[in-house]
């Protein structure tokens, strides 16, 4: 249906962003395929072997699942810091990273979990990183007719931990100046594996091996955390917008990264 | 003798009990009927066009297209508003607003309306709908459009109030001074004087409920609109006004009001509709979008303020000097002869007792929407200017900030900055009650810190008509023409109620429609419970009179021997004993046969409403890595007069301090270098959401106003005029940095801590 539709053609979850732009005008599509009563998209499996998130499962329903909740709290704190009570009910992860929006809450904690898109489509499926997914702005990478299925997260090693911080100027329903997610994993009380990904300082997300570099093998002693930092801070390309400048998310970024790391240092059962 | 405004002390029965909200169910369950829950059988849907751009001429707007789609019933641009307004500059100002002529003023300025018979025909309308636009060259900023080289918005325009008047049109449009004394031989005694400029961006009122109307037209010139205002009196003599219809012949409902604050005591979309239903001749009914609220109704003015305060060691203030440079949009302000910046001026340093004081109010033009009052319009601002800087010279001077405020308040007597001198008043003893408050002495933790400020609002009365009707059952129903902002129907129901001797609950308040009841002015100013509540004293007491009458007919005794008492007539004397007090109700009941309804009513105009005073204490919590501020603790202490119901007295209480809040620390009007408004919406236009604010706490101060039966000021403003310096007086005291530009958002905040570091 998607494939063949000559105007304008979306899938709908939540619908939280996309009624929203319809209903300002932004966009006038002539199709909408609502996927929440499709069975596959609406169900979380989760195993040793990893997590399954499908598609159409809701910010509450997430956050509701306590084994994911406790393999990765950042992906579903993060999840869960959509919007208000309202919103939760209907917002998808999907949605989220979709809808592209640099400043998504969702996505940097879903990069810096390693988290894979399953991209269906009339002749076959794919599985990508979400990193590829979202291409700019309001752009991505799936091909018409492409719908994503679920998101998969990999299996979660012992004494790992993740976070997700963003800054707003209020304390709910608002949208990130600056984010950062950050997974770890310790080896004897040193990091042996992390991700440190930003939100709302570059186009898409972006994730920052060199922050990543700045912690591993330590014990985020303050040197460290400096370090990382200052790799988040120079990874930022953000605009000066009506929701901060330039050298305001350059500076937070730093800020938060740190804040995050010590989050998922602590909760991987780091002292 | 009936009719004596002064106030009397006397033992209350009803007045100040916190008795349940009429409207609170409904407004609960959804049976409330605001602006946009109105509709008429037949009615069209009005949408507008609106300029992109700041600044540019019209050349050419071509609706051929539009008026051929299917379902199209009207279109409307300037051309179909002829002037009307003979010379009145004011009311051209209000035609030009709502409709463009000939040059589109700001960006969201209407330049063309249509009817049509559904949204989406209209929506479609408004796209082939082509206006051929010529760039001008804009100016948003108030300083900038001071500038010798800015560009200049109207070519007819020249300063008022200088001598001798200018040669050339200038954006200032307006200057004003106030004050006494000599400033320059009180900064020559003082031991420290502190000079400091300071900005505040523009903000909304943020009203939830948008701008909303139906409008209905009859070929015969009669007409009716529904709406959602402030003053349903005000918008009947505008619109007919501008449209060239007799006021009596247009009836206007208000409907009830989803919050103005300021914002719904201007027409916006009201005359363009009435006319789009004249020319379709079918109802016609507009809602804003929230986006259009934010572009082209109703916000407040940015400023640029300089204070300069000097004082002498002991504290004692010698001079005081404000520079007040405010924008009202395209238009000079509202209120012609009292543009924006000069009751700004007029407020700046009502809270002290000065013996030499000025201050200069400049009133500016810029290509912004035409500027709204706002709750205590322009105080809030120089408030913020005035009270950092009082802060800064408590200071210099190594005295605690709220003795320096305790050494220099006003008090009765006291010459205002801006000329009266003072009865009795209550900023003294909101400075005491700060000091004896438990919130005072209350731990602070690391990066927090503790501030407080005074305000000052003036207070309206204004013309003011309402009637009183006792039904046979002896129930009363009260008809005002002030619009329940704030829950004046609950409170003029407890003075009907205390007048006659009756329970509240055998009283019922409406809002009478503009054919019912003589001009009442717009409800501002806090005047709803001081102006109509004062009329429902005079209407109740001329019941009463009627009553008594009613009672001597029923008793057959002279009127003289009969008073009213306790809710009963009651007849005087030995020789009376055998008479058994009359009920209201008994005497309503007998009403069809005595002379007929009874019935009370007020005309007049209540003068004196009593200048009120507010003293806040705020705690902050400021992450210095971040610049975020977080609001631990805030308590508002302010003088009501009287509180007839102090549950919404404590409601207006913290309700202003939460905008104020929300002004302080997120909400601001952003331009691009465009001229357009990047965050007309309320994801970027930041007003607080509730887990952003404390509980706040309240504490209500009791000195009557001379000028009211039961002591009534006004109480809904003053509110707002604090928290702005409040909290920068707190973040100052909690990290060190003396914040001098609203709002104090993150990013500002941060900047000033770096440049401290650095320093
Ligand atoms: C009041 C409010 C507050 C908000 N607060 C936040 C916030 O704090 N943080 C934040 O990040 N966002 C916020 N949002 C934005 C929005 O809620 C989130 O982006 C949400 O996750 C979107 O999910 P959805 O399921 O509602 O998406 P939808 O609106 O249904 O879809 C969004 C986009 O994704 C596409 N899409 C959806 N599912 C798929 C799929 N399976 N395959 C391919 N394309 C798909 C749609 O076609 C559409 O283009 C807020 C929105 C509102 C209205």
């Amino acid at each position: 249906m998607l494939e063949s539709e000559a105007g304008a053609a979306f899938v709908l979850a939540g619908g939280t962003d996309l009624l929203v732009r319809m209903k300002l005008g932004h966009i006038e599509p002539a199709l909408l395929v609502d996927i929440k009563r499709i069975p596959a998209m609406n169900s979380i499996t989760h195993s040793a072997r990893g997590t399954r998130i499908g598609a159409a499962v809701s910010g509450a329903e997430l956050g509701e699942h306590k084994a994911v909740a406790r393999a990765w709290p950042g992906v579903v704190e993060a999840t869960n810091l959509i919007g208000s009570d309202q919103v939760q009910s209907r917002c998808t992860m999907v949605g989220n990273l979709c809808n592209a929006s640099p400043a998504a809450d969702s996505v940097p904690a879903m990069i810096a979990a390693g988290a894979k898109a399953v991209v269906v489509s009339r002749t076959g499926r794919r599985t990508v990183p979400v990193e590829k997914i979202v291409t700019g702005p309001g752009q991505t990478s799936l091909a018409r007719g492409e719908v994503i299925e679920a998101i998969v997260l990999p299996a979660r090693p012992a004494r790992s931990g993740d976070a997700y911080l963003r800054f707003i100027p209020r304390t709910e329903m608002d949208i990130a100046v600056v984010s950062a997610g950050v997974s770890l994993t310790l080896e004897r009380g040193r990091i042996k594996t992390a991700r440190v990904v930003l939100g709302a300082v570059a186009p898409t997300a972006v994730l920052v091996p060199a922050a990543a570099r700045a912690i591993i093998g330590s014990k985020l002693d303050e040197d460290a955390l400096h370090k990382l930092a200052a790799a988040c801070s120079a990874a930022c390309k953000p605009i000066d917008d009506k929701r901060g400048t330039i050298e305001y998310r350059t500076k937070v970024a730093g800020v938060l990264g740190k804040r995050a790391a010590q989050i998922a240092f602590q909760r991987a059962g780091g002292a | 003798m009936a009719n004596d405004p002064s106030y009397t002390k006397q033992k209350l029965k009803v007045i100040g009990s916190r008795v349940r909200r009429p409207d609170g169910v409904d407004k609960v369950t959804g049976r409330a009927k605001y602006g946009a829950d109105h509709n008429a059988p037949g009615q069209l849907v009005g949408l507008f066009l609106r300029s992109p751009h700041a600044h540019a001429r019209i050349k050419k707007i071509s609706t051929a297209r539009a008026e051929k789609l299917s379902g199209v019933k009207a279109i409307i641009t300037s051309e179909d508003l002829p002037d009307l307004t003979k010379g009145d500059t004011a009311a051209r100002d209000i035609l030009e607003n709502c409709m463009a002529r000939g040059r589109a003023l700001y960006d969201g300025h209407a330049v063309a309306a249509v009817a049509a018979v559904d949204e989406q025909t209209a929506r479609k309308a408004l796209k082939l709908i082509k206006v051929t636009y010529e760039l001008l060259p804009h100016v948003t900023d108030v300083d900038e459009a001071l500038k010798p080289d800015a560009p200049v918005i109207h070519d007819y325009l020249y300063t008022n109030g200088v001598e001798p008047r200018p040669t050339k049109p200038s954006n200032l449009y307006n200057v004003a001074e106030f004050g006494h004394g000599d400033v320059d031989a009180g900064f020559a005694q003082a031991d420290v004087v502190v000079e400091k400029s300071y900005k505040t961006e523009q903000v909304h009122q943020g009203y939830i409920e948008p701008h909303a109307c139906v409008g209905s037209v009859n070929p015969d010139g009669t007409g009716e609109l529904w709406v959602t205002t402030q003053g349903h009196f005000t918008y009947r003599s505008v619109c007919a006004n501008l449209l060239g219809m007799d006021i009596a012949k247009l009836k206007v409902t208000s409907s009830e009001i989803g919050g103005g604050f300021g914002g719904k005591t201007h027409v916006w979309i009201e005359p363009v509709v009435l006319a789009l239903s004249r020319k379709a001749n079918r109802p016609v009914k507009a809602v804003m979008s929230r986006e259009e609220v934010f572009r082209a109704s109703g916000p407040a003015s940015s400023t640029s303020i300089d204070v300069k305060i000097g004082a002498k060691k002991d504290g004692t203030i010698t001079a005081a000097f404000a520079a007040l440079r405010y924008q009202s949009g395209p238009f000079p302000g509202a209120i012609p002869g009292m543009p924006w910046a000069a009751i700004g001026a007029m407020t700046s340093f009502a809270c002290y007792n000065l013996a030499n004081v000025k201050t200069l109010g400049y009133d500016v033009v810029v290509n912004r929407p035409k500027v709204a009052a706002y709750r205590a319009p322009s105080a809030p601002m120089i408030a913020f200017a005035v009270e950092s800087t009082m802060d800064m010279v408590a200071k210099e001077l190594g005295i605690e900030p709220l003795d320096l405020r305790i050494k220099n308040a006003a008090r009765e007597g006291t010459r205002a900055c801006y000329g009266p001198v003072y009865g009795p008043i209550g900023i003294g003893a909101t400075l005491q009650a700060v000091k004896n408050h438990p919130h005072m002495r209350a731990r602070l933790k690391k990066n927090q810190g503790r501030g407080m400020a005074c305000g000052f609002w003036f207070n309206f009365g204004g013309q003011t008509c309402a009637d009183l009707n006792i039904a046979t059952d002896g129930s009363v129903t009260l008809t005002v023409g002030t619009i329940d902002v704030g829950g004046s129907r609950a409170s003029l129901s407890l003075i009907a109620a205390e007048e006659l001797g009756i329970p509240y609950k055998q009283v019922k308040a409406h809002i009478g429609d503009t054919g019912s009841l003589g001009h009442n002015d717009t409800t501002e100013g806090s005047r709803g419970t001081f102006s109509s509540g004062m009329a429902i004293v005079f209407a109740a007491r001329q019941a009463i009179e009627v009553l008594r009458e009613r009672a001597a007919i029923m008793w057959e005794i002279p009127i003289e021997d009969i008073i009213w008492k306790d809710g009963h007539a009651k007849a005087r004397g030995s020789k009376y004993s055998r008479l058994k007090p009359l009920s209201l109700a008994d005497i309503a009941a007998q009403s069809p046969s005595t002379g007929g309804p009874i019935a009370g009513h007020n005309e007049s105009v209540p003068d004196n409403a009593g200048v009120s005073f507010a003293s806040h204490i705020c705690d902050v919590e400021v992450d210095p890595e971040t610049g975020g501020t977080r609001i631990i603790r805030y308590t508002v202490i302010q003088d009501a007069g009287k509180a007839i119901h102090p549950t919404y007295v404590e409601g207006q209480m913290q309700g202003g301090a939460a905008q104020g809040i929300g002004w302080a620390l997120n909400e601001e009007y952003i331009y691009g270098d465009d001229g357009r408004l990047q965050n007309p919406g309320f994801l970027d236009y930041r007003i607080p959401v509730c887990s952003d604010l404390p509980f706040i706490d309240t504490q209500i101060l009791e000195i009557p106003n001379p000028n009211h039966p039961y002591g009534v000021r006004g109480v809904g403003e003053t509110s707002i005029v604090p928290p702005l310096a409040a909290i920068g007086n707190a973040i100052s005291n909690a990290v060190g940095v003396r914040m001098d530009h609203t709002p104090m958002s993150p990013p500002r905040i941060l900047k000033a801590l770096e440049q401290l570091h650095a320093s």
